[in-house]
């Protein structure tokens, strides 16, 4: 018996920290409407700061406890420092734009840690007083777990207390509901928001400091830590502080209990969690339907038109200079065109489903790496010729696309955007344990382009061919009716329907497609490099495509070509040097402050008059 | 508008031009060697392993380089992901002309380099990654690893823990690939030792994300007499902290695997496990010739100590600068057939490639756990030879393809 107490006592305390970090998360989107993830970087800082304050004063219960406070208020005024000088100036920008902004932060933090923290682990100072354990029926249980396991209900009912009972709680509530009206009846919101991200960050780095003495600071715990908030923050509805308190308990019970029961089972549960109750409740267990719908007021888009005559010909030039590339290029050149190709092919069926579709994917990759895993299986297992499994592969991956479009067309925003993500980990963790059949994370190595295509010049032709043309044919997609129904979906659910247009099977129909063409790009991507490995599948790759997307701009059809091309040139060029990613994240916010309509949407509006032809100008239309 | 077309045309142009630059010119007094790894990750390994190459590429370089030409490193950053390693080989094969491949940590990037390798003929040294599969399932004419594998490292605990009367055992282990290789290979080997013991329970925590409370209950409950740790890193840290609040460790044998090594011993300073029999590098005990001279260079220069990642580092080139002296050429083939069979003599002393699977025979330290002076140290250790810890030629031509 005394097992089982103890056993659950630790997951509460583990679901302490992580409810600390996902209220703070919560929060933050909440009102704000960012999808923070510096959070786990703020968490990351929060930890060194106050291994570094205890360290530095003499060991007491004072300068324990004051380390930690002072942490959590660094912490706070870092996510201000951040809120003020970077994505205030961007709320008018689309809110999956702040989303790239934070990551920028991530990655300039990254480095900024290792060069200030340096690159060892350091292990967490016990808690002075609390250092023993408590005997429960012949169960040992640490005395610092029970402190936490008192701590989280108290933050909570602090916060609860500081929204109910002060004219502060009741204006961040009111901004909750109805941002516009807020600010019509005169409120600042500026500091409203300001205020709210340090209260955000504020509990993001009290979940960093107060865990120390649980384990401990590293460079990895912010990339480790955000997965976790964010299916906290979703399974118990966003903005909900009591439902991330709910969902955290839930997790960390789970994560308790699973392992007694399926050891293997710690990389999916949480995901598995999340995915069952977003199909069941939609908006997490104790969320609210959003209001606004998932258009925005301000939408940069301008009106989709066929290409114009100028345009065709610049296209058709661009075309040329790819067909004549190998002419003047060496081999690692066309290597790397060709990956920006098939790169650039996934970002553009991202951009179908999430620009004209208006469904955000976190999760991607699930089908890039999918499809690059269909063709390497078949090429493994059955000795597929090459050109069948470059078929097959995105017939595998539309046949995913609609099983996992299916759950996901029925929510929308960030909800439809963590459930493709808890598929996407879903699907990873499967490729990733299965080793007899999918050789875990060992990969599939082997898969090299069939003898024909085994030339350099004729591969680099071929990705060319595949990529160039789904691309395109994506884009005329877009002109078809069906087209113009997604669209028609995504601006107004409510008067697509009164017109008789069945929305949620469009927005499944499209999702399918967008898998599709993305495991076409996997299939390709997986003969170039001769191998694949299940991160080709995981979050991190889910990223790349997304952040490639919005670096372009998700309001033009160019732009996830431009944003693909930047990404994989810019990563190729700076990973030569020593601190690459805080220069890259340096870039990226120069990116986003600069061009907030994406880099390929800032040129189409520039130079959309020489682009536009003439008989439309002279017509009068933009 | 004008002057914006102008600038836009500029920087279309610069950016076309530094796509296509044209390949670098062959260098002529200098041999160039491409290095991967993860340095944006794992900082506490990589960071000592960049300082042990550096410091043996100065050694070869001042006197006098290699066959009359000094060696020079082109050094890049994976961030773990094997198809970026992949590209990264290509352009230094393609573009920067280097004469071989070596270095990456993660065992997926190893293999993918592996494979790479064997398609386009390239001499590749795998420095770190453990995995078997390196040298034994994907292994190739051009791939040589140096680092004593996993199979290897877990032989040699398994060997040491069949002394132990423990039959009831438990274990504990990342869960992905190196994890379970390591917990397979010394179940495999303790019990062809033992075929009395039994394992009774595991645990697969997530790599540094240990639910380490809850996975020590569920290990305590099975109650075994002996537990086989592969943790590391964060994630060993909180095993070994709410193992002993928990009173886990009590009365129980445990076998760790790269525990004594200092990255991941010198973290937990006063707190670090006593008694655990585990592989690692007691840097401060080691008085060997080879060492010593290894030892005081390394201080010198960089007024630290050596890890575990700087020997790595430093017998990677060491054994490279060796190869290219023996081949007299930057001929791939001739290479290859310099390193098949060649000894030299690294920072643990002498370490011979094989012929027969191109697993070199570098090998480890092994002993007990003990805390000093408030930080944690290996007593009792010695060092085993990698020879003697791999499986008889007939398996291994069983395992290659």
């Amino acid at each position: 018996m005394g097992f089982y107490i103890v056993q659950f006592l630790t997951g509460l305390s583990d679901a302490a920290t992580l409810f600390f970090v996902a209220a703070g998360l919560s929060l933050i989107f909440g009102v704000t409407r960012i999808v923070n993830m510096a959070h786990g970087s703020f968490y990351m800082i929060g930890a060194y700061v106050a291994y570094f304050v205890i360290a530095a004063l003499p060991h007491s219960w004072f300068s324990f406890w004051g380390g930690i406070l002072a942490a959590a208020l660094v912490v706070g005024l870092v996510g201000v420092v951040v809120e003020v000088f970077l994505l205030r100036r961007l709320y008018r920008a689309p809110e999956l734009f702040l989303l790239m902004a934070t990551f920028a932060v991530v990655l300039v933090i990254q480095d900024l840690a290792r060069w200030a923290f340096g690159p060892e682990d350091l292990l967490g100072p016990m808690a002075p007083g609390l250092e023993g354990s408590i005997n429960f029926l012949g169960a040992l249980m640490p005395v610092y777990d029970l402190v936490l396991i008192i701590a989280a209900p108290l933050v909570l009912i602090a916060i609860w207390l500081l929204f109910n009972r002060t004219r502060w709680g009741v204006l961040v509530r009111a901004a909750t509901e109805d941002r516009e009206m807020l600010a019509a009846l005169g409120v600042n919101q500026k500091w409203l928001f300001t205020s709210v991200v340090f209260l955000g960050s504020f509990l993001a780095g009290l979940g960093g400091a107060i865990q120390l003495p649980k384990g401990g600071a590293d460079l990895l715990m912010d990339m480790n830590v955000i997965a976790a908030a964010f299916v906290i923050v979703v399974v118990g509805g966003m903005g909900s502080i009591p439902g991330a308190f709910l969902a955290a308990v839930i997790i960390g019970e789970l994560g308790s209990f699973g392992v007694l029961f399926l050891p293997q089972s710690t990389l999916v549960m949480m995901f598995l969690v999340m995915a069952v109750v977003l199909v069941i409740r939609p908006y997490g267990l104790l969320g609210k339907p959003e209001v606004h719908d998932v258009v925005p007021e301000e939408s940069f888009e301008s009106i989709l038109r066929p290409a114009s005559r100028k345009l065709r010909y610049i296209g058709l030039i661009l075309l040329m200079l790819f067909l004549l590339l190998p002419m003047v290029a060496g081999r690692y050149q066309l290597i790397l065109f060709g990956e920006m190709a098939m790169f650039a092919l996934a970002c553009m069926s991202l951009y179908f489903m999430m620009g004209p579709g208006g469904m955000v994917s976190f999760g991607h990759a699930a089908f890039f790496g999918g499809g690059a895993y269909a063709a390497a299986l078949m090429t493994h297992y059955v000795h597929t010729p090459m050109g069948l499994a470059l078929f097959l592969a995105p017939l595998c991956m539309g046949l995913l696309a609609l099983i996992i479009g299916w759950f996901c067309v029925r929510l929308s925003g960030v909800y439809l955007a963590m459930l493709t993500l808890a598929f996407a980990q879903i699907c990873w963790s499967i490729v990733f344990q299965w080793t007899g059949f999918t050789g875990g994370d060992d990969g599939i190595l082997g898969i090299w382009p069939a003898k024909w295509a085994s030339n350099e010049v004729i591969f680099y032709y071929l990705t060319m061919v595949i990529s160039i043309g789904g691309i395109l044919l994506l884009r005329f997609l877009l002109f078809t009716p069906l087209g113009y129904t997604m669209r028609a979906c995504r601006d107004s659910r409510l008067r697509a329907g009164a017109v008789g247009i069945n929305v949620t099977r469009h927005q499944w129909f499209s999702f399918a497609v967008a898998g599709v063409f993305a495991g076409l790009a996997g299939g390709i991507y997986v003969f170039s490099k001769g191998s694949v490995f299940p991160d080709e599948m995981s979050i991190p790759r889910s990223f790349d495509i997304l952040l490639s997307v919005l670096l372009g701009g998700v309001e033009s059809i160019s732009g996830p070509i431009v944003g693909s091309s930047a990404f994989i040139w810019l990563e190729d060029k700076i990973s030569h040097i020593g601190f690459w990613r805080l220069i890259l994240g340096c870039i990226f916010i120069f990116l986003v402050s600069v061009f907030p309509q994406g880099i390929g949407g800032y040129f189409g509006t520039r130079f959309a008059n020489f682009l536009s032809s003439e008989p439309e100008k002279a017509n009068g239309t933009r | 508008m004008k002057t914006r077309k102008i600038i836009f045309v500029a920087v279309a142009v610069v950016f076309l031009a530094l796509l296509i630059n044209a390949p670098a010119v062959f260098a002529g007094g200098t041999i160039k060697l491409g290095e991967i790894n993860t340095y944006s990750k794992l900082t506490s390994f990589t960071f000592p392993y960049r300082n042990g190459w550096e410091l043996a590429l100065d050694e070869v370089n001042k006197s006098g380089g290699v066959n009359g030409k000094q060696l020079e490193v082109i050094s890049r950053d994976d961030a773990g992901k094997p198809g970026n390693a992949v590209r990264i080989a290509e352009e230094m094969i393609r573009k920067d002309n280097v004469a071989l491949l070596m270095g990456s940590f993660f065992s997926n990037v190893g293999l993918a380099l592996t494979d790479f390798a064997k398609r386009n003929k390239v001499f590749y040294l795998a420095a770190e990654p453990l995995a078997d599969a390196v040298v034994w399932a994907k292994g190739n004419r051009y791939t040589f690893r140096l680092r004593p594998s996993t199979y290897m490292q877990a032989a040699m605990l398994a060997e040491q823990a069949a002394k132990n009367p423990a039959k009831r055992w438990a274990t504990i282990a990342p869960n992905y690939a190196y994890g379970k290789d390591a917990v397979k290979a010394f179940e495999e080997v303790l019990k062809a030792k033992r075929p009395d013991v039994e394992f009774i329970a595991e645990q697969w925590p997530a790599l540094f994300k240990i639910n380490a409370g809850a996975e020590i209950q569920a290990l305590t409950r099975a109650n075994p007499e002996a537990v086989y740790n592969v943790t590391f890193g964060g994630d060993l840290a909180k095993f070994v902290r709410e193992g002993k609040l928990r009173g886990f460790f009590k009365g129980k044998y445990i076998v760790s695997l790269l525990t004594g090594e200092p990255e991941y011993m010198d973290p937990l300073k006063g707190e670090a496990p006593e008694g655990w029999l585990v592989t690692g590098y007691p840097w401060y005990a080691i008085h060997t010739k080879a060492h010593t001279m290894f030892l005081k260079a390394y201080q010198a220069k960089y007024n630290d100590y050596p890890r575990t990642g700087s020997v790595v580092g430093y017998n990677m080139l060491m054994a490279v600068a060796n190869m290219l002296k023996k081949a007299g050429s930057t001929d791939t083939e001739k290479m290859v057939d310099a390193m098949e069979g060649m000894t030299f003599e690294g920072a643990f002393g002498p370490v011979t490639f094989r012929k027969i699977d191109h697993q070199s025979t570098m090998g480890a330290y092994v002993g007990y756990t003990a805390v000093k002076n408030g930080k944690g140290v290996m007593v009792n250790w010695k060092y085993l030879d990698g020879k003697d810890y791999l499986p008889s030629d007939a398996e291994v031509m069983k395992l290659r393809p």
